[in-house]
């Protein structure tokens, strides 16, 4: 009975090392962990299949806000590729000197007003945020898209006295979803993959652009195939996964 | 102002039924072996325990089944006094006898609680704590704590059997000297005899939920009806059926008594009626049969020999008939009893 | 009196157990960066969000000794089936993750809630996102905490003393205030003090259904979460400060309030 249960127990272990590599045993796509922003999650997705599909890799995402990201990295959590929503923490990393290589932009975003189904408050512009008796939800200034709605609204100067600071802009987005919020600023990709909210455009005068870093990370397991991933992103088929999701390409 | 109870309680297991009247002034003692009912009775009258039945205090339906009226625990205008005292613990002694007082919204009520206190010669205690009171002491405050409601009915359950020996005869004689001053009815349940004896006016024997006896404790002694009661009173009892001047037993065995009368009967011998002989016995008692020692108990100057056999005894004889008789555990032994030391009355 | 002696592998585990609490709390203390210490005590910020949490913190617990001895009271009366139901429906969010709550709480009394719907259409009242809501999460979370402590304590609490009052002649209200609660008193302590320890650290049910803004929402927990990010070494000395306030009061209670009479 325990010697069968013994082999059970060693099948499973080492079958589940198989992900990370432990035991050197290598499965036909090389694994490879991904931290990306989680407003590239349904994007990211898509591309993860289709590397599994050309065989280029087995990816695992961690999908999480771009500073909870950085703070993983900086504490030492293990990761191949480090896609970031800003340049600003892109940099951090890389003063930290956890990048193998240089970064490169796959991919902008823009933001957008987030408003419910049907937009019942008619807002259509910057400007008509700052009205009263409106509930208003910012992603805290923390957060790349936090920074970059705190920028624009400086830019237009338009005085908002939002009712949360989000610690994710999907907690942005899931406020003015459920009817909490009258409004948000989030990015055009977030708007897109929801579904459940409608969008206002902000006008390019008034909208900042978000600049999205790719690296590998200098503790990649498999160099190549963390390089593979990234030519991928920014490879046509993932250009266009990416603007399907409402990025800009590069 | 007297107590009128019928009382029934079922449950699994156990039941309850008990037909009592105590008068004004009378002081009951429910004595019961444990697991009689006697506590559960307590209860009952106290509201405590939801009954079958009626009960009626100085004309008032405390509780109707049939009429479904139920007087709760609180408007029973009753006394409880515990085993344990069950003193409020974060009380002082004098808020403890205060507390009934001031439920019922007397704004004197410390002043008596002093006063009540003063009597009985524990105001110097008015603003200890329960714990620190010796036990005896806390006792008497759960008395005077029940007292200064001036209930109609005051329950006792086996208020002195918590107590250490030495302090319970000071604490009988002080319950004794309070219950003679209580004008209301007054029911005490125990299981120690003597507590029932020196404090009640009569006896009701509970066993196994009910009535088998009621009388003064000299009635219940000199005719026990019980076990129990017999093993109280000291003496032996035995039952059977009487034809003539012939009580036959149930184990098939049969003992002449003088008057035995017919029908079922209860036979009583006191121990000391029991001579016991190395070989068979000649002369007048007209019982003689062989049976075999059980065991033998040295009380005092007297030692009490438990015999087995046809009819089982318990005899009386003195250390030095053991040493003559030769006396040992298991050795045979005979008996011999008068019939006119028998005395037998009707089951 | 001479207590039983423990035996050594329980001490061995004991003291593994308590090497657990003790190296967290350690790594805190020591890596403390003690020169930015003062500098971060007196920011405003930091009092801001201290004074929110101790104030939510406070305001749940004292919801949930008004809510709860009551609830823990009715609890330890009822009995068979329904008592299972109440006891399972009163500590369901002990076992519920916080965030899970938090949404819970949006979906009753949000603007679209159960019950939020009528007060917004109603009144105008918009609970989410205000300080009340912060309250009402952390008393979410932590009331259950304080129902069982006092439950338990009823449930061991002799039922002659209640008796014994009741013949005295003392009504219901006078046996619940005169005997039941203050002879309950250390289980309420205690249950206070689980209750408001765990209401203070609330973080999850929190952040979804009261949100995130300074002086209106951000407790401590939530102020160092941000600052975790970006600047790591405030959010160390808000959390020291969040345990030295908390080892204060815990250090401060006596054992005599939290033992028996």
């Amino acid at each position: 009975m325990t010697k069968a249960m013994l082999a059970m127990l060693s099948v499973i272990l080492v079958a589940g090392c198989g992900g990370s590599g432990w035991t050197g045993y290598s499965p036909l796509y090389p694994p490879l962990t991904i931290f990306a922003a989680s407003s590239l999650q349904p994007a990211f997705d898509k591309i993860g299949q289709k590397a599994i599909s050309q065989r280029i890799t087995t990816p695992t995402f961690n999908y999480a806000g771009t500073q909870t990201l950085t703070a993983q990295l900086l504490q030492g959590g293990p990761g191949d590729v480090f896609a970031a929503a800003d340049t600003a923490h892109m940099t951090t990393v890389d003063s930290a000197g956890l990048l193998s290589g240089p970064s490169r932009i796959f991919a902008h975003n823009k933001l957008e007003i987030a408003v419910g189904s049907g937009n019942p408050k008619g807002i259509h512009t910057l400007a008509d945020l700052s009205r009263s008796g409106l509930v208003v939800v910012l992603a805290d200034p923390s957060v790349p898209a936090g920074k970059y709605a705190q920028q624009a609204l400086s830019q237009a100067h338009v005085t908002v006295h939002p009712a949360s600071l989000e610690l994710q802009v999907t907690g942005v987005l899931s406020k003015v979803a459920l009817g909490e919020a009258d409004a948000g600023i989030v990015y055009v990709s977030d708007i897109v993959t929801s579904g459940k909210v409608d969008g206002v455009t902000i006008p390019d005068s008034q909208n900042v652009v978000a600049d999205y870093p790719i690296a590998v990370l200098k503790a990649a397991s498999n160099a190549a195939a963390a390089s593979a991933f990234i030519d991928l992103v920014i490879s046509p088929d993932g250009q266009a996964i990416l603007k399907a999701a409402g990025f800009q390409g590069v | 102002m007297s107590l009128k109870a019928r009382v029934k309680v079922d449950r699994a297991g156990f039941a309850l039924d008990v037909q009592l009247d105590v008068d004004e002034g009378e002081t009951v003692a429910v004595l019961g072996p444990n697991g009689a009912g006697k506590t559960t009775l307590l209860r009952a009258l106290a509201g405590l325990v939801s009954i079958d039945g009626r009960v009626e205090l100085a004309g008032d339906v405390l509780e109707d089944s049939a009429l479904r009226v139920r007087v709760p625990t609180e408007r029973r205008h009753i006394g409880l006094v515990f085993q344990d005292h069950v003193l409020f613990p974060h009380l002082t002694v004098l808020d403890n006898v205060a507390f009934g007082l001031q439920a019922q919204g007397r704004r004197d009520a410390k002043h008596l609680a002093h006063s009540w206190l003063q009597r009985a010669g524990l105001d110097d205690r008015a603003s200890s704590m329960p714990r620190e009171l010796s036990g005896g002491q806390a006792q008497r405050v759960a008395l005077l704590r029940t007292l200064a409601t001036e209930p109609k009915l005051l329950l006792l359950d086996e208020p002195l059997s918590a107590l250490d020996v030495t302090v319970r005869a000071e604490v009988r004689r002080e319950l004794s000297r309070q219950l003679a001053s209580f004008r209301g009815v007054r029911l005490l349940v125990t299981h120690d005899p003597i507590e029932a004896i020196a404090l009640a006016d009569r006896l009701v024997v509970l066993e196994n939920g009910r009535i088998v006896q009621s009388g003064t404790p000299d009635e219940v002694t000199a005719r026990p009806r019980s076990r129990f009661v017999a093993d109280l009173a000291g003496v032996n009892l035995l039952r059977g059926k009487a034809h003539g001047a012939h009580v036959k037993l149930a184990s098939g065995a049969s003992i002449a008594a003088a008057d035995a009368g017919e029908g079922d009967v209860f036979a009583v011998i006191h121990p000391r009626a029991v001579a016991l002989f190395l070989t068979r016995p000649e002369g007048t008692p007209r019982n003689v049969w062989q049976g075999e020692t059980e065991s033998i108990d040295l009380h005092g100057e007297r030692v009490r020999v438990r015999i087995s056999g046809p009819v089982p005894l318990v005899a009386e004889v003195t250390p030095s008939a053991v040493r003559e008789l030769y006396l040992t555990v298991g050795a045979p032994v005979w008996v011999a009893v008068k019939a006119t030391e028998i005395s037998v009355y009707p089951a | 009196m001479s207590r039983p002696r423990v035996p050594a592998a329980l001490i061995a585990l004991a003291g593994l157990g308590l090497l657990f609490f003790l190296l967290p709390l350690a790594g805190l203390v020591l890596r403390a960066p003690w020169d930015q210490a003062v500098a971060g005590v007196t920011a405003p910020e930091t009092a801001t969000a201290l004074e929110l949490s101790l104030f939510c913190s406070l305001a749940a617990t004292a919801i949930a000794l008004v809510l709860g001895i009551p609830l823990a009271l009715v609890l330890s009366r009822t009995a068979g089936r329904l008592r299972n139901l109440l006891r399972a429906l009163t500590t369901l969010p002990m076992v519920l993750p916080p965030v899970v709550g938090g949404v819970a709480l949006l979906l009753a009394f949000g603007r679209r809630g159960l019950v939020g719907s009528l007060l917004y259409q109603a009144f105008g009242i918009q609970i989410p996102f205000t300080t009340a809501a912060a309250v009402m999460a952390e008393t979410f979370v932590a009331m259950p905490f304080l129902v069982i402590a006092v439950e338990a304590g009823l449930r061991s609490l002799d039922p002659r003393y209640e008796e014994a009052a009741r013949a005295l002649g003392a009504r219901g209200w006078m046996v619940f205030a005169r005997v039941t609660l203050p002879l309950l008193r250390p289980a309420i302590f205690s249950g206070a003090v689980l209750c408001w320890a765990r209401a203070l650290g609330e973080f999850g049910a929190t952040i979804t259904f009261a949100g995130n803004f300074p002086g209106r929402t951000q407790t401590v927990p939530v102020a160092v979460y941000v600052a975790l990010e970006t600047h790591p070494d405030s959010a160390i000395v808000l959390s020291l400060i969040l345990l030295a306030v908390s080892v204060a009061i815990l250090v401060g209670m006596r054992d005599r309030w939290l033992g028996a009479l």
